[in-house]
């Protein structure tokens, strides 16, 4: 609360980001600063360019205008740079993504074999303290496609956890699940954002936004069109087009 | 309702007619009735053939494996005279046969390899050209494309004396392909004895390698000490005894060439029609197994660091080869039993020294059919038997 603000350099910045998929504008000039442990949602119609811009953030996509810095640190001069620029960067995707042929506690013990290089025992204690974590402590012999999909979901936000990351990005974390299993993947994200996480989750789950949200963004044809705390951004949104997302989302 | 009553109250009808209901007595009675046909037909063809061969004076008999076959092979990769058995007549075809299939085997998925990833190509023109070779050659009869290969390519080649040559040692006519054969040296054997200690050490490097992983979590780089071992040991070996391989060159001598190894026309038609023809299918096979390989995989291992070439050996590659090993098996015994269509081109395999010269001359049919049969379907379960279990082994748990 007290360090000054330019003596750490925000978690996320991104700077007059342009992409074009093709002739397509996806991103047009974004801008974006997201401070130490806020947590934004970013919600939008579909292909209004918000996965490709929570993308940007780990370089998943390569915006070709602009610049992203993670903690100060740009993309771009090197392979190994962007990799250990990556590192600092957890992300959970819509479908899952866990490896099928590996079991879970594999999953998660994953990348600290191959990319921290953590001694077996030290991996799968730590792999064993975030499954209890998420809660599924007792599924860690179990193969990925055992388990339902909100386990699975749940799963996959252990595995990104376990290499300590200090960001963690969603993208569309609860979209392709059941009704009733979103509950328990979003409680455990409530949980991570009270433990003072950075985060960005682009998702239409409006009663997570008020709960846990620091600012909403709405996206529209690739631009940000509105930002706010959440309070103000649901009660009253500033633009047209959010208004009418809106009533789309919470009437529809 | 009405069922029970029936039961509750039996009457004789209704007895008999719970008794015929009845799945045990029902099961029981098919079966019998099944078994009984198909003994009978069995007994039946059996009954048959004896007669008819009694008729015709032919006997059923092994004995005549013993007897001097009489003809000569053109191509033996076991060493055969003309005045030994037909057993060992039995034996030269199916070396034949399994050269063709062990040799075919390699060049068609090296080929298929390369053509299935130029297909999966951001280019265009790779991956047309790969697109095109995979839609002709694939579409055409094996057999057209075998007598295509022998009498359009192989028997058009120049005569010995105006030989296509290369390097010296290699040459091309109308007799097949002539090249250096190895002649080993004394103190070749620790070569050898060098071969076989690297690839153990190799082994145990990589087992230590992994004891240390996990132990510490240091990763150790294996690729390099692995082929030093394996490759770099047995050539550091061989070059330290002084070399000790000389080749024996072939040398043209009146009309034909002497020494050396001659690779007869027939089998070099044969391999590359069979290899070209199998790497269609399995380049499809390649294809479809990267394929099948969601991106997501490749995006969730990039998210969390993990280099790119660490992605492809342990999350692309084995989900990728459970995809691909099953069909591309099934191409690998397909080849073995398309090589018997060397017998249109003269190659000596199997189908042509037994099923056809051999049984023309001794004419046991019935022996010598069953032989040929059991050959084929011993390979087939063996190599059949061999994927189950593989396949049970690394099928992916689901619900």
């Amino acid at each position: 609360m007290t360090a000054p603000a330019a003596a750490t350099p925000p978690p996320i910045e991104l700077i007059g980001l342009n992409k074009w998929f093709g002739s397509f504008h996806v991103l047009k000039d974004i801008d974006l600063r997201v401070r130490e442990g806020e947590r934004i949602v970013v919600c939008g119609p579909s292909g209004s360019g918000k996965s490709t811009l929570i993308r940007c953030i780990n370089q998943l996509e390569k915006n070709q205008e602009g610049t992203v810095r993670i903690h100060g640190r740009a993309y771009g001069a090197s392979a190994r740079e962007n990799d250990a620029i990556r590192r600092d960067i957890g992300m959970v995707f819509q479908s899952f993504n866990l490896f099928p042929h590996l079991t879970v506690l594999e999953n998660c013990t994953f990348a600290l074999t191959w990319v921290k290089q953590t001694p077996k025992r030290e991996a799968e204690a730590l792999a064993m303290e975030f499954l209890t974590r998420v809660r599924i402590p007792e599924q860690a012999r179990k193969f990925p496609l055992q388990l339902s999909g909100g386990q699975q979901q749940r799963v996959a936000i252990a595995r990104a956890l376990c290499v300590r990351p200090r960001i963690m990005l969603f993208d569309e974390p609860t979209s392709s699940l059941d009704p009733e299993m979103i509950n328990e993947v979003l409680d455990t994200m409530v949980e991570l954002a009270q433990s003072g996480m950075t985060m960005v989750v682009v998702s239409h789950e409006m009663g997570f936004a008020r709960k846990v949200a620091d600012r909403v963004i709405f996206m529209d044809q690739g631009e940000i069109v509105e930002e706010a705390a959440p309070e103000a951004f649901f009660t009253a949104p500033q633009f047209d087009r959010t208004r009418l997302f809106l009533n789309q989302i919470l009437h529809g | 309702m009405a069922l029970m009553d029936s039961t509750a109250t039996p009457g004789a009808p209704a007895r008999y007619a719970a008794f015929f209901n009845n799945a045990t007595v029902r099961s029981v009675f098919y079966q019998v009735l099944t078994l009984a046909c198909v003994v009978g037909l069995i007994g039946y063809l059996v009954a048959n053939t004896i007669e008819n061969m009694s008729q015709r004076g032919m006997s059923a008999g092994f004995d005549f494996l013993g007897v001097s076959a009489g003809f000569g092979i053109g191509f033996a990769l076991v060493p055969y005279q003309e005045g030994d058995s037909y057993w060992r007549v039995f034996v030269v075809g199916i070396a034949n046969t399994m050269l063709v299939a062990v040799v075919g085997i390699v060049l068609a998925t090296l080929l298929g390899l390369v053509v299935g990833l130029a297909r999966l190509s951001s280019n265009w023109v790779i991956s047309n050209v790969a697109r095109w070779y995979i839609e002709i050659l694939r579409n055409t009869p094996l057999l057209l494309q075998i007598i295509a290969w022998y009498f359009g390519v192989f028997t058009l080649l120049p005569r010995p004396r105006d030989s296509l040559g290369w390097f010296g040692g290699f040459f091309l006519n109308n007799r097949g392909l002539y090249m250096p054969a190895p002649v080993p040296g004394d103190g070749f054997a620790l070569t050898l004895l060098a071969v076989a200690a690297g690839l153990v050490g190799a082994v145990l490097f990589a087992r230590r390698a992994q004891a240390i992983r996990e132990a510490t979590g240091r990763i150790v780089p294996t690729a390099a000490p692995v082929l030093g071992l394996a490759l770099g040991l047995p050539l550091a070996v061989f070059f330290v005894t002084g070399a000790p391989l000389g080749w024996d060159n072939p040398q043209l001598r009146g009309f034909n060439f002497v020494g050396g190894l001659n690779i007869p026309p027939s089998f070099c038609a044969l391999i590359i029609a069979l290899s070209i023809y199998t790497s269609c299918f399995i380049a499809e096979i390649v294809r479809a197994g990267v394929q099948s390989v969601s991106h997501g995989q490749t995006e969730a291992a990039r998210a969390l660091g993990v280099p790119p070439g660490r992605t492809m050996r342990s999350i692309i590659l084995p989900q990728a080869l459970r995809v691909i090993i099953p069909p591309l098996i099934s191409q690998y015994l397909n080849l073995t039993k398309n090589s018997s269509l060397a017998i249109a081109i003269g190659f000596p395999d199997l189908v042509s020294v037994w099923m056809h010269t051999s049984l023309n001359q001794s004419g046991r049919a019935i022996p010598i059919v069953a032989m040929t049969m059991g050959f084929y379907c011993l390979v087939s379960l063996a190599v059949s038997l061999l994927m189950n279990q593989y396949n049970r082994r690394i099928l992916i748990k689901e619900r």
